[in-house]
């Protein structure tokens, strides 16, 4: 393998360089804005995490699973996965076999950006070797790999439901321009380096090619100009990515760096929002995702569109989409990048909420519950919990009522914090944007909680779950929804159910599910007392009830049309009742449901005969001892 | 004056006037369902807030509609979003909403 070209250079580099150079300015002056609107202590998180062994590790993982092969896509479907890694990972690894053949044959010409992008031009084999054969083969085979996954991205655009996607992005012109020179980088490029397969050496690929087309492409006179080709269309690319959505290729990395590093969301435009924005590659995967889009017109309201406005600075409708959404969270369980969506909504919402006015004076008024639990007898030993029903249980009574019930079973004593009306937890603030207000209600209810002196905290509703968890510092308190806590008793024996032949599906609420995690405890509980049916979709991808609070625009029949749907899918298998842990899904799906709609608790107080018949017939005895 | 007990109520009478139609309106073409309201008050009976202090969208809408912006945000200065009345309401107005929009619209300090 030795040089061809001394100089080293022909001027068909230029149009690549040009938008190599522009690229990199680019991306350094977006990184310098990044990091300079970033807080100073999450700067030095950033700096300090460059350090930790652990978050290394978990950003190079994160980085090959994520950006080059896109485990996430491959779990959801394995052809959509294959598209992307295959055009990720192998356009990556031409890169760095690339390096690698200047770096071993040509190491005088190390440095030079263009180089090892446009190697094979310069080079040339000579018949006494075949030193290159081995790296021609990867190149050929990596080319051929990311060919594949370009046909496949130009079926997709014809009919994406074969790739597991209903519904795509609609590509802005900058997006059209960008997707056509990346699907004509490739097949340039296997043209150009066919061209000169004859000269210096190919494989497997390149050469059959050369053989094959042998009377067009040994024409000398045609190499340059598909030499050139290649590099203007790389250039263009390299040009128009900044304004792409191809901008996520870069910034993706950067973007795990940064959420490695424990950063979130501050504000809606800089900083860690502005690395999210840009890491978002449009894919389409939350348009399938949002239960808006049961109506092709709510489409708009998607995640991928409110990033796109975003990037535009178009406020209005950032504003129109970010009051719009339900903050269900699924787009951001299924976006492949994790951008972070439902997070720079709220942001968003904050700066137009936040400076409202409200005054909250009463609270000073509201007194901790009395000190003597509501429901202790002597027999009882165990400490007594604290049970907080919040608001929305309110408005269902049948939860608070069961969960009454369920203390009694299991002989627990219990101190019920708001059975004459509390507070809010303040989430629903929080998801308006108002969080200076949400922190006043954040800490009145601390002093409530504090002052009633339990350890176990016990929630119904799973939008306090969320809140109680993630924002109050209650250290020594053991928060628990009430599934976990049921399912704790069970466990423990100090409740029994009965086993029926009854068939229930589970409908995870979007804040105990996605929110907080808790998927198994509540199926646990149902396959004790029961047979438990799936819904078409469920735990990560369960669909919103429709009633969420998050959504602070999204008007009644909008939301109806969400309900039904997300009623069909979960009577996909025709179960005799639908359970849900969240008194919010409860009452939205009550009204609409054409099967029983229950929550957990009361599900499960209806199968509690078999500890309560043996403790009436233990008083029975004792009458009869008497 | 000697104390009977008991004293005159002072006027209720409204000035349509001199009341400031014109901020409602803007509010009407943020918010049309304002109008749909039939002050039945089923959101002031479940509102959170309202077991303490007097929090009440629908005499809030009542003042507003009569030109009574100071009185009215009396009504919904202690309101703390969670969206009780807006599943309660018949008439499936987004009152959650409203109360935003209110504030934003009346920008009362």
């Amino acid at each position: 393998m030795k040089e061809r070209i001394l100089s080293g250079y022909d001027n068909f580099v230029l149009p690549f360089m040009i938008g190599m150079v522009f690229l990199c300015i680019y991306l350094l002056i977006g990184l310098i804005r990044i990091l300079k609107h970033i807080p100073g202590p999450d700067r030095k998180k950033l700096a300090l995490s460059f350090i930790n062994p652990r978050i290394i590790y978990k950003d190079c993982r994160d980085i090959l699973c994520d950006c080059l092969l896109h485990v996430k896509i491959f779990k959801r479907k394995a052809l959509l996965g294959y598209m992307h890694a295959s055009i990720a990972f192998g356009w990556f690894m031409i890169i760095v076999i690339g390096h690698i053949e200047v770096a071993l044959y040509t190491p005088q010409r190390n440095g030079l950006i263009y180089y090892p992008v446009f190697f094979r031009y310069f080079t040339m084999e000579n018949n006494h070797t075949l030193r290159g054969a081995f790296f021609f083969f990867l190149m050929d085979f990596f080319l051929l790999v990311i060919l594949s996954g370009i046909a496949l991205a130009m079926y997709k655009r014809v009919r994406s439901i074969a790739l597991g996607m209903r519904r795509t992005t609609k590509p802005s012109l900058a997006d059209r321009i960008g997707l056509y020179c990346l699907w004509a980088i490739f097949p340039l490029r296997l043209l150009a380096e066919s061209f000169t397969a004859g000269i210096s050496g190919g494989s497997f690929l390149t050469k059959p090619m050369n053989f094959l087309f042998a009377n067009f492409l040994s024409n000398d006179y045609h190499i340059l100009p598909t030499w050139w080709a290649y590099s203007t269309v790389l250039g263009t690319f390299l040009l128009v990515m900044p304004f792409t959505r191809y901008m996520h290729i870069p910034t993706e990395a950067f973007l795990i760096l940064l959420r490695n590093a424990g950063l979130k969301v501050t504000r809606p435009r800089k900083g860690f929002a502005e690395a999210e924005i840009y890491a978002c590659s449009s894919c389409g995967i939350c348009l399938d995702a949002c239960p808006m889009n049961m109506q092709k017109k709510n489409l708009k309201y998607s995640s991928v569109y409110f990033i796109r406005f975003l990037r535009r600075h178009n406020t209005r409708k950032i504003n129109e989409i970010a009051d719009k959404c339900l903050m269900c969270g699924k787009c951001v369980a299924l976006c492949p990048v994790g951008v972070e969506s439902c997070a720079i909504k709220r942001a968003q919402r904050s700066t137009v909420t936040d400076g409202l006015y409200y005054d909250y004076s009463y609270l000073k008024t509201l007194s901790p519950v009395p000190a003597n639990p509501a429901d202790v007898s002597e027999t009882m030993t165990d400490k007594p919990v604290l049970y907080y029903a919040g608001c929305m249980t309110h408005l269902t009574p049948g939860i608070s009522k069961a969960m009454k019930e369920i203390f009694r079973a299991a002989e627990i004593p219990y101190r019920f914090l708001d059975e004459n009306g509390g507070i809010c937890c303040g989430r629903p603030l929080m998801l308006a944007g108002k969080e200076k207000a949400a922190r006043e209600l954040v800490r009145k209810n601390t002093e409530l909680i504090r002052a009633a002196g339990c350890d176990t905290l016990v929630l119904s509703c799973p939008i306090c779950f969320k809140v109680f968890r993630e924002e109050y510092d209650l250290q020594g308190i053991t928060i628990l929804h009430h599934t976990q806590y049921i399912e704790n008793l069970i466990r423990k024996g100090k409740l029994k159910l009965n086993a029926t032949s009854r068939s229930y599906v589970y409908h995870d609420p979007c804040e105990l599910g996605r929110g907080a995690k808790v998927y198994e405890e509540p199926r646990r509980i149902l396959e004790r007392m029961g047979r438990l049916v799936k819904a078409e979709k469920e735990k990560e991808e369960s669909i919103c009830c429709g009633g969420s609070l998050g959504s602070l625009t999204l008007n009644y029949e909008d939301r109806i049309k969400i309900t039904r749907g997300s009623l069909k899918a979960l009577t996909y298998n025709h179960p005799d009742n639908i359970i849900t842990a969240c008194p919010l899904c409860l009452k939205t799906f009550a009204a609409q449901s054409p099967v029983k709609v229950m929550d957990i608790a009361q599900a499960v107080t209806e199968n509690l005969e078999a500890i309560r018949e043996p403790a009436a017939s233990g008083t029975e005895k004792t009458q009869f001892g008497n | 004056m000697a104390d009977f007990g008991y004293s005159l109520t002072p006027s209720s009478r409204i000035d349509l006037n001199k009341a400031d139609r014109e901020t409602f309106g803007k509010l009407v073409k943020l918010e049309p369902d304002v109008l749909k309201c039939m002050a039945c008050g089923s959101c002031t009976a479940s509102c959170t807030a309202g077991v303490y202090t007097r929090t009440s969208i629908r005499s809030a809408i009542l003042y507003l509609q009569n030109g009574r912006e100071k009185e009215a945000l009396e009504f919904i200065k202690g309101c703390m979003l969670c969206g009780k009345c807006t599943i309660v309401c018949p008439r499936a107005i987004n009152t959650r909403q409203l109360v935003l929009s209110i504030c934003k619209i009346y920008n009362l300090k």
